[in-house]
């Protein structure tokens, strides 16, 4: 006999479809009848996801949860990797929502930074995108969650389609623990051309009466590629890619890895480097990866999330992308980043802010916009055994001479200007994020990737190896020695810096035989758009953002 | 508008004067470097027209990095800048030197 109660939460479950039960007899759900249902399900305090990915969000729920009654509704608990819509915030502000547990807030970051200042957002904490999915199987477990899909049919399975995202994390979570899973699709079919999600996960299913927004977020036009980002790739390919040989990795969104990308079919083939670097890879679908893989630069990627435009291209490199038996791409946003945590030798993205630890933030005084993806790409993997040999000589120079067990970790590259736009430098003393701490009242500063996990420092100056540094001082000379003339880069002390240089711990473009009158847009394998359309052989199809025909 | 004006020490040796070189266009966040031979008594000459003012400080370090990298001797280098950043105006710079001694430091 049980002592106690074992089975409350399905009891509960089974009141609330109960509750459901007096608006519809079945799964598929009329738009008109969405605010009404989830007023009839959710209880005060629940724990909810509103599925928010970085690219495709559940708009249509959102929509709908923010319409509901706050004298029936309120309390929630929302736990959700993204809050990228207005909706998310207004679920705050009408008293719907009170508690926030997330990973990522770009476009909302300045509303979100005023509302926690007020009390009205509480946030629990910002979480790395795999510590927040874990969280939903220990701790933070979904009571309901608002999901979105491509298609369903009458049964509630559903087709995710390329932008699988966080669905089936959440779904699972969910569902496994006597949750609801509400799900909003662009279409009802009488067959789906696969199953992401299995009915049995899914309690109700509404045909949404717009598509659900997807974000193209991982377009970079060529056209926008400086020189300076020209020279800094160079610098990375032939002083890190190359020396390292460096085969499976992970870049960051934005122009400087972007250039990178661009320079594979030509400054990296030039070096004979092809075959030699990036074959395996955890991205997003990059349309500034068509030159790479068209020139055979690429053996495989897995995704995050897809990519606007990308599907019929990836449909056609299957060899390339992984694709299911209908032909298109299933992404998933837990296995990609768990597969370039652990799987992947080397890190590579931009960054707002470094300090002379090394440490990185992009959170400034009036922008809580918390991490995406680089900060589980950007830690050494500490639960890492197998051994590759760009691993393993990361480890070596970090440990030196002085240690008796063999251990390889993993390169984390930050590569910035040494001045963002409007002449704020990348390189500071302090970072924003403790006063962002100060004033929103965060028990620690919200630092993306933690100093003692940075390898290098890429700038136009040159790149810095903090693993051959031997000491705090050391670090900070070479950090002080690729900023430029920032201030902290001018306070550098010279012959430290010459000392650096002449050990190899820092490298100028002319310490690696690179000319810098090679350093032209000339050299990138695309400079638009539409040159990569045409390296695609027309399957590429840009959002109409990025034409300009 | 602003105008600067610095001078540096050439490393000895005069310099045989070859055909000027012109990099770089004027426009937003970018600048244009002329390189010209000058007699100049064997020093260099940098001649600053920016949009931007107040940042001679900056100016000052950058030409004189730029300065300890080639030898300036009886050159007359004229700037016309846009609000580039100190890394495009260090890349235009030794863009233009390398050219103008076609990878004779």
């Amino acid at each position: 006999m049980a002592l106690h109660s074992c089975d409350t939460l399905a009891q509960n479950r089974q009141a609330r479809l109960g509750r459901a039960r007096t608006i519809t007899g079945g799964k598929l759900l009329r738009p008109e009848q969405v605010t009404e249902l989830l007023e009839a399900i959710i209880e005060p305090g629940d724990r909810v996801c509103l599925e928010g990915n970085n690219q495709k969000q559940a708009d249509f729920l959102a929509r709908c949860l923010s319409r509901v009654n706050p004298e029936n509704v309120h309390d929630l608990h929302l736990v959700q990797s993204v809050v990228a819509l207005s909706e998310h915030i207004e679920l705050f502000e009408r008293g719907i929502a009170r508690r926030l547990d997330f990973s990522f807030s770009g476009p909302q970051g300045g509303r979100m930074a005023k509302l926690v200042g007020s009390g009205t957002i509480q946030i629990g904490a910002i979480h790395t995108y795999l510590e927040l999915f874990s969280r939903y199987f220990i701790d933070l477990t979904p009571r309901v969650s608002l999901i979105a899909a491509q298609a369903a049919d009458a049964a509630g399975n559903l087709y995710t389609g390329p932008n699988t995202e966080d669905t089936p994390v959440i779904a699972e979570a969910t569902a496994f623990k006597n949750g609801i899973v509400i799900a909003q699709v662009n279409k009802i079919m009488d067959e789906v051309p696969r199953v992401d999600i299995p009915a049995d996960w899914v309690d109700f299913v509404v045909e949404s009466p717009k598509p659900h927004y997807i974000e193209p977020l991982f377009t970079r036009d060529p056209a926008q590629i400086s020189e300076i980002q020209v020279l800094m790739a160079m610098m990375v390919i032939k002083g890190i890619y190359a020396e390292y040989g460096v085969q499976r990795l992970n870049h960051g969104i934005g122009f400087d890895s972007a250039a990178i990308e661009l320079l594979l079919p030509t400054y990296a083939e030039s070096l004979g480097l092809k075959g030699k670097i990036c074959s395996y890879w955890a991205l997003n679908p990059h349309p500034t990866m068509i030159p790479a893989i068209e020139s055979g630069f690429v053996k495989s990627i897995h995704s995050f999330g897809s990519e606007l435009g990308m599907e019929a291209y990836i449909a056609r490199r299957p060899d390339i992308f992984f694709t299911g038996a209908d032909g298109s791409m299933r992404s998933n946003r837990a296995l990609c980043q768990a597969a370039g945590h652990y799987a992947c030798d080397l890190f590579i993205g931009s960054t707002l802010q470094i300090d002379l630890a090394g440490n990185s933030s992009t959170a400034t005084i009036d922008r809580i916009t918390g991490f995406g993806g680089a900060a589980n790409m950007g830690a050494d993997a500490r639960g890492r055994r197998h051994v590759s040999p760009t691993w393993l000589k990361a480890g070596q120079e970090a440990q030196g001479r002085n240690s008796s067990m063999p251990r390889g970790r993993k390169l984390v590259v930050q590569l910035v200007e040494t001045f963002r736009e409007h002449m704020q430098p990348a390189f500071v003393e302090e970072l924003d994020a403790w006063q962002l701490m100060e004033k929103t009242g965060m028990d620690i500063p919200p630092v993306m990737i933690y100093g003692d996990d940075v390898s290098h420092i890429v700038t136009e100056e040159g790149i810095a190896n903090l693993l051959l540094c031997r000491n705090e001082e050391e670090r900070e000379q070479a950090i002080r020695g690729v900023a430029g003339y920032t201030p902290v880069g001018i306070a550098r002390s010279r012959s430290a810096v010459e000392n650096l240089r002449d050990r190899g711990i820092i490298k100028r473009p002319e310490d690696l035989g690179i000319d810098k009158r090679l350093a032209t847009r000339d050299l990138l394998a695309a400079r638009s758009i539409k040159e990569l359309v045409r390296w695609s052989g027309g399957m590429y199809d840009p959002p109409r953002r990025f034409r300009n025909w | 508008m602003e105008q600067l004006e610095y001078e540096f020490d050439g490393a000895g040796s005069l310099r045989q004067s070859g055909p000027a070189v012109l990099v770089g266009v004027v426009s937003s966040g970018n600048l244009e470097v002329l390189v010209e031979s000058a007699e100049l008594g064997g020093r260099g000459r940098i001649v600053v027209n920016t949009s931007v003012r107040g940042f001679g400080e900056i100016w000052q370090a950058v030409l004189t990095d730029f300065a300890g990298r080639h030898n300036l001797a009886n050159l007359l280098i004229s700037i016309n800048d846009a609000g580039a950043t100190p890394a495009v105006v260090s890349l235009r710079l030794d863009q233009a030197a390398e050219e103008f001694y076609r990878g004779e430091p």
